[in-house]
C-alpha cells in the first residue's frame, strides 16, 4: 500500500503522459505478484468492494480529534479524505507492518459491514500521510490522478515489446490481480488463452486527408461512407464453453459500457463483433450529437430517457462472425459480410451505414459538401465528412498509413474577440493559453466558447504577449483582457457545430472550437454577431 | 508584568525598555529576530541582531539600511534601559533567534519564527523557560506535520534517475530554505553541481562566507536546455515566470511546508511538492509551548485559532495576537506566487 500509494501521489501531480507512463512502468516492473496487479486493477476500476461512506470516516475521525480542531482543518484543506489522512493522529504503539495493498482488498472483500471501520482504522494506525490518504481514496471509490485504463495497459506492454492492442484483445478474458498478463508481458509465458466469447478488438483508426493527397490516389481502390457525429463503439457477442450467452457493448477505447445502454445492448442476439457509430435515432432519423450527449458518461440510466432519446448503431464494419475473425479479409470482403449479417438480423437498432457511390474525387467532394443531395435531410445533419477506406485493406489495429482517410467536411469559422484568458497547465503553466473569447450581440460581447488549442507554438507567444500587456482585471488565474471596439485580439475560430445550451451565458455551445488564426488586421469591432452563430443552430433542436 | 509588552501599529512594542521587536515599519529602537524581509525592514534608528542577521540585511538593503547596528552574541545578556535582553537560536534561518526578555524576574520570550527540525545550515533551537511565551503559529493546524527532510529530498533525486532528460526546477525562497535544500541534497550524497536562479546567489554566499559548505554552486547564467538532467533552484515566483521556458518542459518542484495541502500545491504549480519547511509544524507548536513552562501564550501570525484553542483547553492562557504586516508564511514563501 505504501508504495502505491507513493505513485498515486507522484501521478497525482504530473501532468504530463510520457511521465505518468514511465512511472506506471517503473512501479509495475518492480513491485511483485499480487501487488502491481491489484494496483492494475485499481487503475482500471476493475476492483469491487463495498465502498465506504463518508459519514463512516467521519465518524473514525471525530473518535480521535477534537471537533474545533477538526473543523478549523477541513474547512483550510477542503478535502474530507485528505484532512482525515493529515489529521489522523499517529499511533507509535502500533506494532504492525502498513498493510499490502492485497490485504486491503482481501480485506474490504470479506469483511462484514460492521467490521469495515475497525479494519480501516487498523490500516491508517500504520500507515503515513500519503498513504493514509490513497487508502481513504481507494476504499471510498475517489481515486482520480489522470490515468486511464488504456495508459495503464500501455504501461504493461512497455514492460517488454508486447503491443497494447494486444493487451486490449486479451484484457476481458483476464482477472486480477493479472499474473499471466504481466509473466506474457514480461516473456515469461505466452499468452493467456483468452476464453472471453465477447473480446474488445481494439479498433483501427482513420488518417486526416488533405485534399491534395487525393491526386496519388485511385479512386477505384477505395469505398467512401459517411462520417457520422456519434461515437464509435463495439458490439460484441458470443457463447462460452459453457454455452452462455455474453454481449458487450465496448467504447472506441475498450470500456464497457454496456450498462449506459441496456435499450441497444439487449436486442443484440448474434454471434459476432460489429464496428460502427452509435448515434441517437428518433423515428429513423440520427439526431445532433447534442442529442447524444444526454446519454454518455451515465452508468445508469432512467426509463424516460430511454425513450426521449432511443439509440442505434450504424454498422460500418464486421470484425468476427460466427467465430470466425474476418480481419484478415479484404474491406470489400467484410463489407460483403457486414451487408449480408446486418439483413439477416434484421433489429430496428442495427442498420447499416451507406456507401457513397463516386466515380472520381470531384464527385465525392460535391456528396461530402452536400450530403443532403444523398440521404434524407435530417441524417445529412449528422453527417461530419466522409470516410475513404482501400478496398482491398484489412482491418489493422491502430492507426495505419494510407488504408483509411477522413475527410472532415470544412470546418465553420466565426470571428471572435478574446474576453479572458487563463494560464494552462503542465508545459503550458507559464502562458496564458486557455481562451474565452465572444461575439458581439447589439452593444456587447459575450461569451460563447473556450478553446485550449489549435494555435502553434509562436502564436501562444503572441497571445501571451498580448494577455500580459492588455490585462484590464484579474481574477484569480483568470485575466479580463481589453476588449472594447477598437482595442483587443480578434480570433478566427474554428468549430464543428452549435448547438443551444443552457450551460452558457449565451445560450450556444460550439463543438470543438479552436483557435484557427490571429486577425491582428482586424478591429473588435469588425468581429461577428452572434446572429450569425444562431442561424447555424440545427432547426430540429430545442432549448 | 505583561503589560511591559504591548501591540501597536508597528509591531510588539516594549514600553520598559522603549524598543520594538520586528516592527513593520521605521522606528526609533529595533530588536530583530533574523533577516526575513517581513520581519527586518530598513529604516530603523538603531537595529540589534545577531551578527548573521546584520549581514543578511546589508547584503540585502544596503550597507546604510538603519542609522546604527549591534551585534548581539547567543546567550550574551544585554540591559537595555533596565530590561535584561539576550537572544537564544531559533532554528529557523542562518543567525535566527528568539528574544528574551526579561522584566526582573517575570521572563518573556519572543520566538520570530522557528523550528526543530534538524537543518545543517543554522543553529538549533533552544528551549527557552519563560512565563510568557510570544509563538509564531504559520502552520498552526493539526493537518501540518512535516516529514523528515531526507524523505524529501529522496522524492527529488528519485525523479532525477527516472526524467534524468529533463532539467528539475526547484522553487525554494532565497533566505534560508535555498541553502538548506542545498545542504540536505549534499548529505543525501548528491554531488553535481547545483545551479542558482541569479536571486539566490548572494545569500548562498554570504552563507558560505559564514562557514556553511554548500560544494560545486554554478549560476544559470544565459544557460537553458543544456542544463537537463540538472538541480536548477529559484525563488518560487520564477517558476510559472517567462524565465523558467529556457528549460523547455521541466519538471517543477517547491519546497515548502504549504505542499503538505494537495489544493495549495496544485494551485502554486508544483509538479514535484516537497514539504519542506523551516517552521515548526503543529506537533512541534504544541511541544514547544509547553515545554517552555510558561502560562501565558500569544499566538502570532499564521492559524492563530487552532493553536489558543488547544492551549486554552489545555488551560494555559492564549490569545491571538493580529499583527498587521506579516505575511502568509512569515519567510515569504507565498511571495511572488500569484
Ligand atoms: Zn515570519
Ligand atoms: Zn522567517
Amino acid at each position: 500500500m505504501q508504495r502505491f500509494s507513493e505513485l498515486l501521489d507522484r501521478l497525482s501531480y504530473e501532468p504530463r503522459r510520457n511521465a505518468k507512463l514511465a512511472l506506471l512502468t517503473q512501479y509495475f516492473g518492480t513491485t511483485p505478484d499480487p501487488e502491481r496487479g491489484l494496483a492494475l486493477a485499481a487503475l482500471t476500476d476493475g476492483l469491487d468492494f463495498r465502498h465506504a461512506k463518508p459519514a463512516m470516516l467521519r465518524g473514525l475521525i471525530a473518535e480521535r480529534t477534537d471537533p474545533e480542531l477538526f473543523a478549523l482543518s477541513y474547512d483550510f484543506v477542503g478535502d474530507l479524505s485528505e484532512t482525515i489522512a493529515l489529521m489522523w493522529p499517529a499511533n507509535r504503539g502500533v506494532n504492525a507492518p502498513p498493510p499490502l495493498l492485497s490485504d486491503v482488498v482481501v480485506g474490504l472483500r470479506s469483511a462484514g459491514k460492521s467490521e469495515v471501520p475497525g479494519l480501516i482504522a487498523g490500516w491508517l494506525d500504520t500507515l503515513d500521510e500519503t498513504g493514509r490518504w490513497a487508502l481513504l481514496k481507494l476504499v471510498t471509490g475517489g481515486m482520480r490522478v489522470g490515468v486511464s485504463a488504456r495508459l495503464a495497459k500501455t504501461a504493461v506492454a512497455g514492460l517488454g515489446p508486447l503491443d497494447t492492442d494486444r493487451i486490449e484483445e486479451a484484457w476481458h478474458g483476464l482477472d486480477p490481480p493479472y499474473e499471466a498478463l504481466f509473466a506474457w508481458a514480461e516473456g515469461r509465458a505466452p499468452a493467456p488463452l483468452s476464453s472471453d466469447p465477447a473480446p474488445f478488438r481494439p479498433p483501427m483508426l482513420a488518417r486526416p486527408i488533405e485534399p491534395e493527397t487525393f491526386a496519388e490516389l485511385d479512386p477505384a481502390h477505395f469505398a467512401a461512407e459517411w462520417k457520422w457525429d456519434g461515437i464509435r463503439v463495439q458490439a460484441v457477442a458470443g457463447r462460452d464453453e459453457s454455452g452462455t450467452f455474453r454481449r458487450r457493448l465496448f467504447s472506441r477505447s475498450g470500456e464497457d459500457i454496456s450498462e449506459a445502454f441496456p435499450d441497444l445492448v439487449e436486442q443484440i442476439d448474434f454471434e459476432g463483433s460489429i464496428d460502427g457509430e452509435l448515434l441517437v435515432v428518433r423515428a429513423g432519423r440520427v439526431q445532433s450529437f447534442n442529442e447524444l450527449q444526454q446519454r454518455l458518461n451515465r452508468k445508469s440510466v432512467t426509463k424516460a430517457l430511454l425513450k426521449s432519446h432511443p439509440v442505434a448503431i450504424r454498422a460500418y464494419d464486421l470484425l468476427s462472425s460466427d467465430g470466425r475473425d474476418l480481419r484478415e479479409l479484404a474491406f470489400e470482403a467484410r463489407r460483403g459480410e457486414l451487408e449480408s449479417f446486418v439483413e439477416r438480423l434484421s433489429l430496428p437498432a442495427i442498420g447499416l451505414s451507406p456507401l457513397i457511390g463516386f466515380r472520381d474525387w470531384d464527385e465525392l467532394a460535391a456528396a461530402r459538401a452536400n450530403p443532403a443531395g444523398h440521404i434524407e435531410a435530417g441524417d445529412a445533419e449528422a453527417v461530419e465528412g466522409v470516410m475513404v477506406k482501400r478496398r482491398d485493406a484489412p482491418y489493422v489495429p491502430g492507426r495505419p498509413k494510407g488504408l483509411w482517410f477522413k475527410w472532415k467536411r470544412d470546418p465553420y469559422l466565426v470571428d471572435a474577440v478574446l474576453l479572458y484568458a487563463q494560464r494552462g497547465h503542465g508545459k503550458r503553466s507559464s502562458f496564458y493559453s486557455d481562451y474565452t473569447f465572444g461575439v458581439w450581440r447589439d452593444e456587447e460581447l459575450v461569451p460563447v466558447g473556450k478553446a485550449y488549442f489549435g494555435f502553434t507554438d509562436e502564436e501562444l507567444f503572441e497571445i501571451d504577449r498580448f494577455v500580459r500587456n492588455n490585462t484590464t482585471n484579474r481574477f484569480g488565474p483568470v485575466r479580463e483582457v481589453a476588449h472594447t471596439k477598437v482595442t483587443g485580439l480578434v480570433l478566427e475560430v474554428a468549430f464543428e457545430g452549435i448547438a443551444r445550451s443552457t450551460r452558457h451565458k449565451s445560450g450556444l455551445a460550439m463543438r470543438f472550437p479552436r483557435v484557427h488564426r490571429l486577425r491582428w488586421d482586424k478591429k473588435p469591432e469588425d468581429a461577428d454577431r452572434i446572429e450569425l452563430l444562431e442561424a447555424l443552430v440545427p432547426g430540429n433542436v430545442k432549448a | 508584568m505583561q503589560q511591559n509588552l504591548i501591540l501597536t501599529d508597528a509591531g510588539l512594542y516594549c514600553s520598559a525598555g522603549d524598543f520594538f521587536i520586528d516592527p513593520v515599519r521605521p522606528v526609533e529602537r529595533a530588536l530583530i529576530t533574523h533577516g526575513h524581509a517581513d520581519h527586518a525592514r530598513a529604516g530603523h534608528g538603531s537595529v540589534l541582531a545577531s551578527s548573521e542577521t546584520l549581514k543578511i540585511m546589508a547584503v540585502r538593503y544596503g550597507a546604510g539600511f538603519a542609522g546604527t547596528t549591534q551585534a548581539i552574541a547567543p546567550g550574551e545578556r544585554l540591559s537595555v534601559a533596565g530590561v535584561g535582553v539576550s537572544f537564544h537560536p531559533a532554528g529557523h534561518v542562518l543567525g535566527s533567534c528568539q528574544i528574551r526578555l526579561d522584566f526582573g524576574g517575570f521572563v518573556a520570550v519572543v520566538s520570530g519564527d522557528y523550528k526543530r527540525q534538524p537543518d545543517p545550515t543554522c543553529a538549533p533551537f533552544e528551549l527557552v523557560p519563560c512565563d510568557l511565551f510570544v509563538t509564531e503559529a504559520t502552520f498552526g493546524l493539526p493537518v501540518f506535520r512535516h516529514p523528515p527532510a531526507t524523505g524529501e529530498i529522496g522524492k527529488l533525486t528519485a525523479s532525477l534517475g527516472l526524467f534524468g532528460d529533463k532539467t528539475h526546477l526547484v522553487g525554494a525562497y532565497a533566505l534560508g530554505k535555498a541553502q538548506r535544500l542545498i545542504a540536505h541534497l549534499r548529505e543525501s550524497g548528491y554531488n553535481r553541481p547545483v545551479y542558482l536562479h541569479g536571486a539566490l546567489e548572494p545569500l548562498c554566499a554570504l552563507y558560505e562566507a559564514e562557514g556553511v559548505a554548500f560544494g560545486p554552486l554554478e549560476p544559470v547564467g544565459g544557460r537553458g536546455k543544456e542544463l537537463a538532467g540538472e538541480i536548477v533552484l529559484c525563488p518560487p515566483g520564477q517558476l510559472t515566470d517567462r524565465w523558467a521556458r529556457r528549460f523547455g518542459d521541466p519538471v517543477t518542484a517547491l519546497a515548502s511546508g504549504w505542499m503538505r495541502v494537495r489544493a495549495r500545491a496544485r494551485q502554486r504549480g508544483a509538479e514535484l511538492p516537497l514539504i519542506i519547511s523551516d517552521h515548526a509544524d503543529w506537533d512541534d507548536l504544541c511541544r514547544t509551548v509547553v515545554e517552555t513552562g510558561a502560562e501565558d501564550i500569544w499566538v502570532t501570525h499564521g492559524a492563530e485559532d487552532a493553536l489558543v484553542h488547544w492551549c486554552r483547553s489545555r488551560g494555559l492562557n492564549a490569545r491571538p495576537l493580529n499583527l498587521a504586516g506579516y505575511e502568509d508564511g512569515g519567510d515569504g514563501e507565498t511571495v511572488g506566487i500569484v
